[in-house]
């Protein structure tokens, strides 16, 4: 996993609340068995017709936010779907963060385990920067995990939270299977014991 | 997020070592869900999230091959496949033609690359040919492999259904479902818990999927983010597991983490003697171990909700979240009603998706399709209560109506009684088993502009195909839109013949 530290960017403002994951990655697209690729398929319906036509209108197809690593959207962003495809979609498309008032609980998991930072912000802030984002030509922003912050260059500043776990896995690029085998001593056992407890065996 | 920090690690660990069975060495009362988290904690690590221990992970198609691919790069074996099961249900066409020669290559190699896989690492296999295939959520129940107090996995959102058990049970990400395939644990920060009481006795012809739809009405999609539902309350202590499950399953859509309902009576009874249930003595500690978990009496939860069943209704969704949801016998709301500006768009642009009028009666809107199933309401009792609405009736001149069961053993089970010729001389098309159109990944799918009355679970934009329409309603809602070719007030009904189980 690439480690996150500065993100500055073209910031893309995707102005729709409870986007789901059906609509970050539909479901035709989950029958690969890859786990890369699937960027040029993110948010499919809304960036295509059905006869393969781009929407002009739709903000992933406006030149303005060519490149942008940053995704402003409303309230609970990702939801439903636990398909970690959402994530690999963002990622492989060149997301690296998306700012939302609030985001659905898989989908929060799902961005860490790939280097997504997903920033947590008042609904006032992130309608100023949705506003900022369609109103200001270039408009940018930075994100810095280290200091977790939101800044521009008009004078924004915010700051937001995050488990310091989560934190310290993201700025080193840490995945989670090697950190749970340090502990794999209590894992043995812990688990000699728990199976005793037939009441809870599978089969 | 809450995060119990512990001084000194030792300590702790030592406490649950002398403690056995865990979580019960203090006198703090304790909710259901503190219950079986404690007894599941490996270790706490001073800064880091719980590392938790996962008795059962189920395993689908379409979210495990990058899984098994990356325990191959890694060189990783599945620690327990005696912990692990799995089945195709995603992709499976619903026809016995379809299912022998999956046309589609993509979704064929997905099934096969799950076959490979479970023969290398050792897993379980409930095929498409197995007499006990299904929906994940379905034969997890019915082979009486999910058990109350056990914490339950799989990379499917709609893994909360298995908490009707008592069980806590939650849908990952593929990463996760490697993590746990690896290590049968997860690192969790606890979530928070919120009691939703369900109180007093259901109206006729208003079911459980009116109960949780209504919950996701009030609270709003993202209500319950971070939480873990308990359902409580004398309407939920008297429905059914089926009606349990029902409830369970769409606790994402409300947001939560999972969602719980206590285990009790009518749990042993729907779990005695099933295939992968305790026998004999170890039934009998089972049971005595399993009625340990209700919550105690003054039990904390971090929020509370009460909601009087009375004035429950059916309901509908009109829109294109869970959410969007209102009584049968009201109209299409207004955005104007909205309470911001960017609400007020999403709302305009759910009623353009759907092509309907703020003012429209649901009772006059046409329908095109109707599908009866889904791990929301494919069990035996949906399609009996589906049954009982269609019997001695024709589906409509303009509808195509689908019952989809929810495992073979549903289908077998169903068949016995006679209920799928109810169905067929009804006009219903009668399926294989399968999740089909509640996602639209195999063949069943809606085309562009048709509306559809769905026992599924998320009416989202071209959830059950590009373009397509979905209200999601109770089963009886489903089964009498399919005959009337609109919606109608099921409690209006007139049942022409009963059917006999």
């Amino acid at each position: 996993m690439e480690p996150f530290r500065t993100v500055t960017s073209i910031a893309m403002p995707l102005d729709r609340t409870n986007v789901d994951t059906d609509q970050i990655i539909p479901k035709q697209f989950l029958k690969r068995i890859e786990r890369t690729g699937y960027g040029d398929f993110l948010f499919f319906d809304w960036r295509q017709t059905p006869a393969g036509e781009p929407i002009k209108d739709f903000v992933l197809n406006d030149p303005r936010y060519k490149d942008a690593k940053i995704l402003i959207a409303g309230k609970n962003f990702g939801c439903g779907s636990s398909r970690e495809h959402a994530a690999w979609a963002l990622s492989d498309f060149g997301f690296r963060c998306v700012i939302a008032p609030s985001f659905a609980d898989i989908f929060f998991s799902n961005a860490g385990k790939n280097g997504i930072v997903l920033v947590r912000l008042a609904e006032e802030q992130v309608d100023k920067l949705l506003q900022n984002a369609q109103n200001i030509p270039g408009y940018q922003l930075t994100v810095s995990l280290q200091d977790q912050t939101v800044t521009d260059n008009q004078g924004f500043k915010a700051s937001f939270e995050i488990d310091s776990f989560r934190k310290f896995c993201l700025l080193e690029g840490l995945d989670d299977i090697g950190l749970t085998l340090r502990h794999a001593a209590e894992l043995d056992k812990y688990e000699a014991r728990h199976d005793e407890a037939a009441w809870l065996q599978a089969k | 997020m809450i995060r119990q920090d512990h001084d000194n690690i030792a300590e702790s660990w030592q406490l649950r070592a002398e403690g056995f069975p865990e979580g019960q060495m203090s006198t703090t009362p304790k909710t259901l869900f503190e219950k079986v988290w404690e007894q599941h904690v490996v270790v706490e690590p001073k800064g880091e999230p719980t590392l938790l221990y996962i008795d059962l992970q189920l395993v689908h198609e379409v979210t495990s091959p990058q899984a098994f691919e990356g325990l191959r790069l890694a060189g990783r074996k599945v620690r327990r496949p005696d912990r692990t099961i799995a089945t195709v249900d995603h992709n499976v066409p619903t026809t016995i033609e379809g299912r022998l020669n999956i046309v589609d290559q993509i979704a064929a190699r997905q099934i096969s690359t799950l076959r490979q896989n479970c023969a290398d690492f050792g897993i379980e296999l409930y095929d498409v040919n197995s007499r006990e295939q299904g929906i994940v959520h379905v034969i997890g129940p019915e082979l009486g492999i999910t058990k109350p107090g056990m914490t339950i996995v799989c990379g499917d959102s709609h893994t909360s259904t298995h908490g009707a058990f008592g069980a806590l049970a939650f849908g990952i990400g593929t990463s996760e479902v490697e993590h746990v395939l690896a290590t049968q644990t997860l690192p969790q920060s606890k979530p928070k818990t919120f009691r939703i009481a369900v109180e007093g006795k259901l109206p006729q012809g208003v079911t459980a999927k009116d109960i949780i739809l209504a919950i996701i009405g009030k609270i709003g999609t993202d209500g319950a983010t971070g939480c873990v539902i308990e359902y409580a309350g004398s309407a939920i202590r008297s429905l059914s597991m089926e009606g349990r499950m029902t409830v369970c399953n769409m606790s994402i859509e409300a947001g939560a983490r999972a969602g719980m309902i206590a285990p009790d009576e009518t749990t042993f009874t729907y779990l005695k003697g099933r295939r992968f249930s305790p026998k004999g003595d170890a039934w009998e500690r089972a049971v005595a171990e399993w009625s340990k978990l209700p919550s105690d009496p003054g039990a904390k939860f971090d929020r509370e909700l009460v909601i009087d069943a009375a004035a429950l209704v059916p309901y509908v969704s009109w829109g294109t979240s869970p959410g969007m949801v209102a009584p049968v016998t009201a109209a299409v709301p207004d955005p104007a009603a909205a309470a911001n500006d960017l609400d007020r768009k999403s709302f305009e642009r759910a009623l353009e998706y759907m092509d309907l009028k703020a003012g429209t009666h649901f009772e006059d809107i046409p329908i095109d399709r109707v599908f009866i199933g889904s791990c929301t309401n494919g069990r035996l009792e949906d399609l009996r209560a589906a049954a009982r609405i269609a019997a001695g009736r024709k589906v409509s001149g303009h509808v195509h109506a689908m019952v989809v069961p929810g495992s073979q053993q549903v289908k077998a089970a169903a068949e016995k009684e006679g209920l799928d010729k109810i169905f067929k001389e009804a006009g219903f098309d009668w399926r294989e088993p399968g999740c089909s159109m509640c996602l639209g990944m195999n063949p069943d799918i809606l085309s562009p502009g048709e509306r559809c009355a769905s026992t599924s679970n998320r009416n989202f934009e071209g959830r059950q195909g590009r373009g397509g329409r979905t209200h999601l309603v109770s089963p009886e809602m489903a089964a009498a839109a399919a005959i009337a070719g609109h919606f109608v007030d099921i409690r209006n009904w007139e049942v022409r013949e009963e059917v006999t189980a």
